[in-house]
Order: C-alpha cells, then sequence, then structure tokens
C-alpha cells in the first residue's frame, strides 16, 4: 500500500483556505494603515474591520456592534468568564461542566481561588449536560452559567439552547464556547439564548491568532486589558487586520458550505467509527447521535493511546489522543473521566478530526493502516489476555 | 520527538511475546502513567539465556523494554541488576525528559524477576 499523508486532527487546527488567505493578503501587503488612524490608509482598514464585523455578525444571528474580534478562542473564554465576574460587585456563584476545554476550566478555578463560589456540572456517560442539572445546581447568586456547544474531545453536541432558555428565564448570564461548533454546527445566537459565545478561527480553516466573542447587547463585562479603545475597550490594541479579514472570509463560507460539509463529514464519520468498532474491544466515546459531523473517539482496550498515535504517524496519520502519556500532564483526559470510563480505555483513547480535505480515500487508508498496529500493539501488550483456547 | 532508534525499537520491538518455558516471570506498572510491563526469563547457571517481553504503554515505554531484554540477554543475574533505567535510556540514545520515567518500567521488572527468582532458589535449596 502506497503511504500517503492524512490529516485527521482538525480538532487541533484546520489548514487556511485559499479564500482566506487570498482575502488576507493585500492586509499583509499594501494595506497596512491602521484602523484607528484618520488619515485615508487607516480609513480604508477600518471600512475593511466593519464590513468584516457585518460579515460575522451574520454569519452568528448577531448584530454587528455584539462581535468582539479577539486572538483566538483562549481570549474570548477569557473575556467572556473573567470580565462577567469582574463586571460584578462582590462574589457570586457560576456554573460550569466537568467536560469543558481547559481556557474555560483554568478561568473558573482561578476565580474559585479568588472567592467566587464554582459548580462543576456532571454529566452522563455520552459526556451530556442535563438542563436539570444545570437547574437543580443553581443558586440565588448564580450570575454566569458557562456550557460549552460541542465538546473537543468527545464531539458531543450539548444542549445549549435549553440550557440558554432556562438561563435567561432567570436572568442569568449564559456564556458558551462555540470554538468546535462553528463550522461544523449551525450556530445562531438567538436561538441559542446566549449571552456570550467564543469562537475560534483556525477551527474553520481561518487564520490562526484571531477568534471572537459574542457580547449580547447590555451585557455587563469588564474589560482585562487597559491601553486604548479598540473592541469596544474589551480588547484594546491595534486590531489584527488581516486575521480579522480571513476569520470572516473564512466563517461567511463555513456557513455557506455547512449543510454540504456536515453531510459529507456524517457519511465518513459514520464510515469510520464502524470501521474502527469493527477491530473489536473497542468502544466510542462520546453520544452516538447528537455529535459533531467530523469527530470520531474511540477508545481500544489493552493499547496505550500514545503508542497508538506514534505507529499512526509513522504511517502519515496525523492523528491525538486523549491518553495521559500525550499530554505532558501524566493525567488521562478530564473528559474521559468525567464520562465514568475506566483508565484503561481512557488511556487507549484516539481522537480522529474530519474536516474539508478529507475524503473516501482518506478513510479506507486510515482503517488499513490501524488494523495492523491495533492487533501489533495488542499482542505486545502486557493487560491482553490473549485468544483464548 | 523520538529520535530514530526508540522508533526502530518501537517498531521492530525485539524479544516481545509470552515465554510459556520461563524459569520466572517480572512485572512492573506506572502509578504515574498506568503502564504495565511483564518479563519473562529462562536462566541457566544464573545467567539469563532467554528473555521475552510484554507491554501496555507508550512508544517510550516499549521501546525501553524492548531495550532492556538487548542489554541482558546473556548477562549474569549480578550484571543485569546493575541495569539502570538511565542506562537503558543512554543506549536508546536518549528519552524526552518527560518520557524519562517510562524507562524505569522496564529495569523495574528486570529487578522484580530476579528478586523473585532468588526466593525461588532459596526456597527450593531449603
Amino acid at each position: 500500500m502506497q503511504k500517503r499523508q492524512v490529516y485527521l486532527d482538525h480538532g487541533a487546527t484546520s489548514p487556511l483556505r485559499k479564500e482566506a488567505l487570498e482575502a488576507m493578503l493585500p492586509f499583509l501587503q499594501e494595506r497596512y494603515g491602521n484602523p484607528s488612524s484618520l488619515h485615508s490608509p487607516g480609513r480604508k482598514v477600518r471600512t475593511a474591520i466593519e464590513r468584516a464585523r457585518e460579515e460575522t455578525a451574520l454569519a452568528l444571528g448577531a448584530e454587528p456592534e455584539e462581535i468582539i474580534f479577539t486572538s483566538g478562542g483562549t481570549e474570548a473564554n477569557n473575556i467572556a468568564i473573567r470580565g462577567a465576574a469582574q463586571a460584578r460587585r462582590g462574589k457570586g456563584h457560576l456554573l460550569t461542566s466537568s467536560v469543558e476545554h481547559h481556557a474555560v476550566l483554568d478561568v473558573c478555578r482561578e476565580l474559585a481561588g479568588e472567592g467566587f463560589e464554582v459548580t462543576l456540572l456532571p454529566v452522563d456517560r455520552y459526556g451530556l449536560v442535563s438542563p436539570e442539572t444545570v437547574a437543580r445546581a443553581l443558586k440565588p447568586e448564580t450570575f454566569l452559567i458557562s456550557v460549552m456547544t460541542a465538546n473537543n474531545e468527545v464531539g458531543t453536541v450539548e444542549p445549549v439552547a435549553e440550557i440558554g432558555a432556562l438561563a435567561r428565564e432567570r436572568g442569568i448570564l449564559f456564556h458558551t464556547d462555540a470554538v468546535q461548533a462553528v463550522g461544523q454546527l449551525p450556530v445562531d445566537v438567538r436561538e441559542m439564548k446566549v449571552d456570550l459565545l467564543s469562537l475560534s478561527a483556525h477551527k474553520f480553516n481561518g487564520p490562526k491568532g484571531v477568534g471572537a466573542l459574542y457580547v449580547r447587547r447590555d451585557t455587563p463585562l469588564t474589560p482585562l486589558y487597559s491601553g486604548g479603545g479598540q473592541e469596544r475597550q474589551l480588547r484594546p490594541g491595534t486590531e489584527n487586520v488581516p486575521g480579522i479579514i480571513g476569520l470572516a472570509r473564512a466563517l461567511t463560507l463555513a456557513v455557506e458550505e455547512l449543510p454540504e460539509k456536515s453531510r459529507r463529514l456524517k457519511a465518513l464519520r459514520d464510515r469510520l467509527i464502524e470501521g474502527l468498532l469493527a477491530m473489536g474491544d473497542a468502544v466510542l466515546n462520546g453520544h452516538p447521535s447528537s455529535r459533531l459531523p467530523g469527530n470520531v473517539n474511540v477508545s481500544f482496550n489493552y493499547i496505550e493511546g500514545e503508542a497508538l498515535l506514534l505507529g499512526l504517524d509513522l504511517e502519515g496519520v496525523a492523528a491525538s489522543s486523549g491518553s495521559a502519556c500525550t499530554s505532558g500532564s501524566l493525567e488521562p483526559s478530564h473528559v474521559l473521566m468525567a464520562m465514568g470510563l475506566g483508565l484503561q480505555l481512557a488511556r487507549g483513547s484516539l481522537r480522529l478530526t474530519l474536516g474539508r480535505g478529507n475524503s473516501d480515500g482518506c478513510v479506507d487508508y486510515v482503517l488499513a493502516v490501524l488494523a495492523p498496529l491495533v492487533d501489533r500493539l495488542r499482542k505486545m501488550s502486557a493487560l491482553y489476555p490473549g485468544k483464548q483456547s | 520527538m523520538y529520535n530514530d532508534k526508540v522508533v526502530d525499537h518501537f517498531t521492530n520491538p525485539r524479544n516481545v511475546g509470552e515465554m510459556p518455558e520461563a524459569d520466572i516471570i517480572g512485572e512492573a506498572g506506572s502509578f504515574k502513567c498506568g503502564d504495565t510491563m511483564k518479563i519473562y526469563l529462562k536462566i541457566e547457571q544464573d545467567r539469563i539465556t532467554g528473555v521475552k517481553f510484554q507491554t501496555f504503554g507508550c512508544g517510550a515505554a516499549i521501546a525501553s523494554s524492548s531495550m532492556l531484554t538487548e542489554m541482558v540477554k546473556g548477562k549474569t543475574l549480578e550484571e543485569a541488576q546493575r541495569v539502570t533505567n538511565e542506562d537503558v535510556a543512554l543506549e536508546l540514545g536518549g528519552l524526552p525528559p518527560l518520557k524519562m520515567h517510562c524507562s524505569n518500567l522496564a529495569a523495574d521488572a528486570l529487578k522484580d524477576a530476579i528478586a523473585k527468582y532468588r526466593i525461588k532458589q532459596s526456597s527450593s535449596r531449603a
């Protein structure tokens, strides 16, 4: 079999699409004006940024003045959660889920250290947060709920609109980290009833280093930085102009192409899942149907995930794992552990995330190289009971 | 992340598998990351004449297991016992700092096997 390069880690990042690059190039070259300047080169760039803001708002069902450009998803999450906490007089209570990305969890942990009360909501075995659990955890002093739109590791799509509805009824702010969802699911801030929503351009074939935060009108946020009036003072500093232009272009196209892309990725995803589970002693992590179109996450019993990744990499396949040995922390994935997966299965997890460039051929190839690798690693595993005779 | 030698021992591990005729089986596990290794030794007159291993673990753990078996084959128990995890890592041409603990597994499993063998020997003599 001919060796190929197959990229199946679109949940980590995705390649910049040509149309976004082409839209960006003038702003890396001749259109270098500072959008805050009064002169013509500056004003022209200001016009381009405001146009990008309109496009971004349109793609999310928001108003342009509700869009703040940031340096990415992490910064958007920080500005939203910490900004909402600091806008309060005194402390209060906030809720988040135990399967959030570290860019949310770590902010909440820090706030807990500063005197805020934080509840980490449990999830079921699919990684789902139930709206009933959210409702039960509310307190009179709850001011913020943050639950992700879709999980980055296992792809489970959370019931965000229902959580949003119960937050709105009670006048509690609702933030969602939609970093993995934008470009894979329809995202409409009104339907989701969110006050704050974070996104990151490089997850939908935009450039790295740029993201956005939707801030619903009249949502109280205290800026985290000082230094200028840009982005309604919430993200002061000269704008990442090429990045913003690239974000808007990639987002507009991603939303246009969504129905077709979603259908195509789901077909690839389901074929991949079927092929992986057929290898035996493997379980699907995450929800079987309420799932991102491009996410596959399977645990192989008796095998360590890092060894799988290394073996796949040697065959040209780029993937990721929730294994302790890949995290740098020696702890297996907090998401898989919160879902109640045993340690050994959590260590044997493999995440394959599909994107624009993937085809049926990619799926065939990864299945073809993975089957013998799984077999080889199992046979050498100290935990493998072997073929029962 | 890994050098060619580590990758080679991961891809083509030496002495891998079970050994039904083993005189002793040693085991070690890492509480840190959950890696587990079994080492099978065939011993004649205090000399390792046969060795096999099975490992559940990352690439570094598998490569360290493979390398250790190569290093101790033919050695006396006394010589083999002196092999440390640093020796294994050195022989592999180095491991990433975060992966150094993975090389403990192999040396620990070997020490466990030798200790068990000595107990077995002393009780059979008694």
